[in-house]
């Protein structure tokens, strides 16, 4: 098959390839041709196991030896799986200290794959003829009678249906296809979620509310028929407890949540937008009058979700003042209303005013005076 | 590269980073309340000694009488903790001004540090070294991970391998950190550290902390080589060298002929 | 029973079953497997299908195969995916965890989480197959990356494979989201971070990007809903729609029939290579465990995507090295990179440009470009043939140019995705790491753009010298005069052919504006657009050497070069055969330079 495919190859021209199209291959004066000819495929060459019954013997041996492995390795990963415990270590060179369990069981895994693959390759190569087999191409192009036996179908098949002649069909069959599918996209995004056009919950947070006063029962107190309430304090993330303004000394951190944030339905949707840092800077070091005013001596309250697109900023420097967010780099200036000094970031982190109540913990009397985190289209 | 390099060192930053670490710093840990009660006490000779040690090596930028100077902040009030994670570490004394003190090849033996811990706590009262109970494991691990990835993992990475900041700047590896440094760290805030102090994290928060961060280093890794525990980019890194790179081996093993 | 006897009572029940076979004979001699096959023919007639297809001719080339990694990734995917389906808990249920890793005894957290907690620590071997599914995702998308780099490079996306360029853009795209989806299951720090910055990217969408994260979260971020439906997408709907395109990908393969490198009897009328049976069967079909048994190896020996260390998400929390996967490295590098002074206030509306660029605007942009660009080379040089036998990358060197220039620009944007660890590794400043990639995004891939075209140009003239003057052998040769030859080898005509057998298309000329009569002709302005930009694709060019440049090279060349390199010595004898003079002061240097004919 090959010889014979082999023989036809320098009857087509060289440039049968040619772009433009033109299949010549013009000779010119000097008798030297205008192109190459492809010379067609190249003298086969045996390979040892051709000739050689001993390196075929050879390479049967390698390849029944790759497949012994592969058998070998899948014993030894049911032995793996039996023997060793889940928490069995080891340490190895570059792995260190490492479960055994999960090694074993990938390497031996492993093996028992390569054996197999690595055996049938090596059987094509070696074993297997190796003698290139060509096969003709032909255009993608189907033939005209093909084409014209097509339309034919189709123009017949449109006749038959007297589509074109009944036009009061076809639109309204176009009407009712063209809108058929309405009623399943309603009912998947009508009840995928909620469809509001106001955005209330990406404009508040829980600062904005307050949480019930209790009374020397424990019970809210009521007045007017309303619970009475009072403005949330601020509380360590995550242990939930108060903090007094004493307790941030001088260049402390404080990871801060508000009060009563896990007695909301949703906590985690809370979270993410209630979330604090507070900060004990030098006061004179503040630049802003505001932001001066919304802290007390020089501890200042900032939300901690970034402007960007909502991680938590978390990477206070102490020295330089600057807030960086772990996850594009936004950079916050803390001295100066938290501004946004490098990054992708546009605004800066809204801060959140804080007073000290009657027992000496500090409270927020109002919530944020913009939405928190990311930017969106109704934010304005 | 080298104009990054160049940038991050020019001198104005430093001079900046300096002058600002020199104004806080300075101010900061006169501010603590004394934590522990052994911190100003110490034995006369001690303090002699240490005042000797620091007018050879440290009085060049802290002055004469460690009320600061042209190349560091004021130490008066900041406490044995401080000395002792600073000059323990081998962050001081200084070999040259950067735009961080790094870890280094610690320069005095553990009774110099001590007696320099113990001068410089005679000058004012300051957080002292913390017990060994409270640095050598034993605490919760599990509420000291949740600890740890609310207020430290954001800088030093999820297993405290170490995380960058700005401008050069880098919070470091905490994996070869002794229990004892990592608690004079979050005690007294060096450089771009804040501080966490006892009410913000209680000493036993710290040890929980600390005995999470040790389980992380002794631990083994449950999965096999841990790339470094830096999240996704060695593992990007690896399939697209390794994983990738044997796959096209064998391909190209595939496609020749065989001898 | 003796054998005699057996073979009689054998021979008697054939000759009572003489009839019966008669619709059978094909099984006569085909043993039991012959049976089988013939049961199956004959109730479904696939023989013939089916013997074409085994006879299918695969040419053999590494870089054919970087496909088959990606084709057979998805198959283990689809394995071990299956196998975490049956511990795996798609829920946000909040729980306190109970099982054996002790750091995170007692934490709350997901169900999701939980779960997966249980498969890494609890089901003996989970953590091998999680390890598995998330490698083979990892070497998924790089192998799909790379067969697309091999399809463009080479030119296999021309006629007739324009659709297969674009089911495989759609292939690439859904694989990146399907990951994407995959790693957000876990509800791990890592990931919840990442899902919460993709509803910031949700919300930047003016007008309706509100509305899509309500939906999307049924109400606000997180929600309890987000898990189970990215569930129900990532082992449902998406790996329908990749099979399924998979599936019209590897048909188009076996319509179109294998591309092809240029080579001696290869031409754009055949295909040559090893048949399915029994060669290819046996390579491809080991290179399928081949794959799986390296994915295997490294989820055995190296630890990815470690989420009980990251631990559960928790809105409030965050990680140093905040990263995607890295397929969506370039997305996340682009966010990085935006300046934010592109968002803006208009209309009482926000316009987050910083995000929606990088975010929402630039994957769809980006395919988009990469999906018509096989219409804009064909529109280029104006060529309506099919084209079987590939380029090779050298000889488009516009084309090579663009694709390098592409691959910089996301390059870039990937490296930037790691400003961050860049910063830690190599004592950086992170600041300074983004400004720079702010400048190499734009710079870097015009300058290699331009660098990779010359290389390009430059590699065709080293490919005409070794025709025209043979390949440098080494060996040295010394006249009775104390003159030094270097003998050169001359190729024979199969290498030649290699060398040879592509064309170098001429920039279309300029039509006239204007009709013989002087009036405007239609359309003038669009054929001078075309001529235009094919000028700039073709305008330096080389073509491959003709015969009558071979033979002048023999005839003439020596003497030229002895010339240009020894102007006294011009008269100095030949020596046929490919060698090449070189003076007696070169002997011991580099021989004379060989670009002089250009």
């Amino acid at each position: 098959m090959t010889d014979d495919t082999d023989a036809s190859i320098p009857k087509e021209p060289a440039v049968s390839q040619d772009e433009s199209g033109s299949a010549v291959a013009t000779r010119d004066e000097q008798h030297a041709p205008a192109h190459f000819e492809n010379p067609g495929l190249p003298p086969h060459v045996h390979r040892l196991g051709d000739t050689d019954p001993a390196a075929a013997k050879r390479s049967e041996r390698q390849v029944a030896a790759l497949f012994t492995i592969s058998m070998v390795a899948t014993v030894l990963f049911v032995i793996a799986y039996a023997m060793i415990g889940k928490d069995a270590d080891v340490i190895l060179p570059i792995l260190g200290k490492v479960h055994a369990l999960n090694v074993a069981l990938g390497v031996t895994l492993a093996l028992s794959l390569l054996g197999i693959g690595l055996g049938a390759i090596h059987w094509a190569k070696t074993l297997m003829p190796d003698e290139e087999v060509v096969e003709e191409r032909h255009p993608m192009r189907s033939s005209d009678e093909a084409r014209a036996g097509f339309v034919a179908v189709m123009s017949g098949g449109a006749e038959g249906s007297q589509i074109n002649r009944r036009p009061l069909i076809k639109y309204t069959l176009g009407g009712a296809l063209g809108i058929f599918a309405v009623p399943l996209g309603l009912q998947l995004i009508g009840g995928l979620g909620p469809i509001r056009g106001d955005v209330h919950d990406l404009k508040t947070t829980l600062w904005d509310t307050g949480v019930p006063v209790l009374n020397a029962d424990g019970k809210p107190e009521m007045r007017d028929g309303k619970v009475v309430t009072r403005p949330r304090r601020l509380m360590r993330d995550p242990d939930g407890t108060a903090i007094r303004l004493s307790d941030v000394t001088l260049g402390s951190v404080f990871h801060v949540l508000p009060e009563g944030i896990n007695d909301t339905p949703e906590p985690s949707n809370e979270k993410v937008k209630a979330a604090v840092i507070l900060i004990a800077m030098q006061e004179n070091l503040i630049k802003s009058a505001r932001e001066r005013d919304w802290g007390l001596n020089g501890v200042v309250a900032f939300s901690k979700i970034c402007t960007h697109v909502g991680c938590s900023v978390g990477l206070y420097e102490q020295t330089t003042h600057h807030l960086l967010c772990p996850c594009h780099q936004s950079t916050f200036d803390v001295a100066d209303d938290c501004k946004v000094i490098f990054g992708p970031a546009k605004r800066p982190l809204p801060q959140l005013q804080i007073e000290v109540d009657d027992d000496g913990y500090l409270y927020a009397p109002h919530g944020f005076e913009q939405p928190v985190g990311p930017s969106f289209w109704e934010r304005g | 590269m080298s104009s990054l390099v160049a940038r991050r060192r020019h001198p104005a930053a430093i001079a900046v980073v300096l002058l600002l670490g020199l104004i806080l710093t300075g101010g900061l840990y006169a501010a603590f309340a004394p934590k522990n009660a052994d911190a100003a006490s110490g034995d006369t000779q001690a303090v002699a000694a240490g005042h000797n040690l620091f007018l050879a090596n440290c009085a060049t930028c802290h002055g004469l009488e460690a009320a600061g100077g042209d190349g560091g902040p004021s130490l008066v009030g900041v406490g044995a903790a401080a000395v002792d994670f600073q000059v323990g570490t081998g962050r001081m004394p200084l070999a040259n001004p950067a735009v961080q003190a790094r870890q280094g090849k610690v320069q005095f033996s553990s009774e110099e540090i001590s007696q320099l811990a113990a001068y410089v706590a005679s000058l004012g009262v300051g957080p002292g070294i913390p017990p060994s109970s409270l640095t050598s494991g034993g605490g919760d691990i599990a509420k000291g991970g949740e600890l740890f990835r609310v207020n430290c993992a954001m800088c030093h990475n999820f297993a405290g391998s170490g995380g960058a900041l700005t401008r050069g700047k880098f919070a470091p590896s905490l994996m070869d950190v002794s229990g004892r440094h990592m608690y004079e760290a979050m005690l007294t805030g060096p450089q771009s550290m804040p501080v966490f102090n006892n009410s913000n994290l209680s000493p036993q928060d710290k040890k929980d902390i600390i005995s999470f961060l040790q389980n992380v280093k002794t631990e083994p890794s449950p999965g096999g080589w841990s790339l470094g525990n830096l999240g996704p980019v060695p593992e990007g890194l690896f399939a697209w060298t390794f994983g990738i790179g044997v796959l096209i081996l064998i391909a190209i093993w595939l496609g020749k002929k065989a001898a | 029973m003796t054998a005699v006897g057996q073979e009689r009572a054998h021979s008697t029940a054939d000759a009572l079953r003489a009839d019966d076979k008669k619709d059978a004979p094909a099984n006569k001699d085909g043993g039991p497997v012959g049976a089988v096959a013939s049961w199956v023919d004959e109730r479904t007639g696939s023989a013939k299908g089916i013997s074409y297809l085994m006879k299918k001719v695969f040419p053999d080339h590494w870089s054919f195969m970087l496909g088959e990694i990606a084709m057979y990734s998805l198959i283990i995917l689809l394995i071990s995916g299956t196998f975490l389906t049956f511990w795996f808990v798609p829920s946000m249920g909040e729980t306190t965890y109970t099982g054996s890793y002790v750091p995170l005894k007692g934490v709350q957290m997901s169900e999701a989480f939980a779960s997966t907690v249980h498969i890494s620590m609890d089901v003996k071997g989970g953590l091998l197959i999680r390890q598995i599914h998330h490698w083979s995702a990892l070497i998924f998308v790089v192998s799909i990356a790379l067969h697309m780099f091999r399809v463009f490079f080479t030119g296999a996306f021309r006629k007739p494979r324009e659709i297969n360029w674009i089911i495989g853009l759609l292939l690439a795209m859904l694989a990146m989201v399907e990951g994407f989806i995959g790693y957000s299951l876990p509800d791990d720090l890592l990931s919840g971070t990442g899902i919460r910055a993709m509803q910031g990217f949700i919300l930047s969408i003016p007008v309706i990007g509100t509305y899509v994260s309500y939906l999307l979260f049924g109400g606000g971020f997180p929600g309890q809903d987000i898990i189970p439906r990215f569930f129900t997408i990532h082992v449902l709907l998406l790996p329908a729609a990749l099979i399924g395109l998979f599936t019209a990908h590897i048909i188009l393969v076996m319509v179109h029939k294998h591309t092809q490198y240029p080579g001696p009897g290869r031409t754009n009328k055949n295909v040559v290579g090893f048949p399915m049976m029994p060669v290819y069967a046996a390579k491809a079909g080991g290179f399928f465990f081949v794959v799986f048994g390296v994915t295997a190896l490294i989820a055995g020996l190296v630890s990815i995507n470690p989420i009980w260390m990251y631990g559960p998400y928790e809105p409030t929390m965050i990680t140093a090295g905040s990263q995607p996967d890295w397929y969506m490295g370039f997305a996340d590098g682009a966010l990085r990179l935006l300046p934010g002074f592109l968002e803006f206030n208009l209309f009482h509306r926000t316009w987050s440009f910083n995000i929606m660029i990088g975010a929402i605007l630039m994957i769809p942009i980006l395919w988009t470009v990469m999906g018509v660009y096989p219409f804009i080379e064909k529109w280029v040089t104006g060529d309506n043939e099919e084209h079987h036998l590939l380029d090779r990358p050298r000889n488009r060197p516009t084309r090579t140019g663009l694709g390098m220039a592409a691959i910089t620009f996301y390059g870039i944007l990937f490296a930037a995705c790691g400003n961050d660890i860049i910063a830690i590794k190599f004592d950086l400043s992170i600041d300074d790491i983004t400004e720079t990639f702010r400048v190499a995004l734009i710079v870097a891939p015009i300058v290699v753009f331009w660098v990779v075209k010359r290389l390009c140009l430059s590699l065709q003239r080293a490919d005409r010298d070794l025709l025209l003057h043979g390949r440098e052998t080494g060996r040295l040769m010394r006249t009775g005069k104390g003159r030094f030859f270097e003998v050169h080898q001359e190729l024979d005509a199969y290498q030649r052919w290699r060398l040879v057998d592509f064309v170098s298309p001429e920039p279309m000329g300029l039509p006239p504006a204007t009709d013989e009569h002087g009036v405007r002709r239609k359309g003038a302005r669009k054929e001078r657009l075309r001529a235009r930009v094919s000028h700039y694709f073709f305008k330096d060019r080389i073509e491959p050497v003709t015969p009558l440049e071979l033979a002048a090279a023999h005839h003439d060349g020596h003497a030229t070069e002895a010339i240009e390199s020894h102007p006294d010595e011009a008269e100095s004898g030949h020596i046929h055969g490919g060698a090449e003079e070189i003076g007696a002061s070169h002997a011991y240097g580099h021989p004379a330079p060989h670009d002089k004919q250009d």
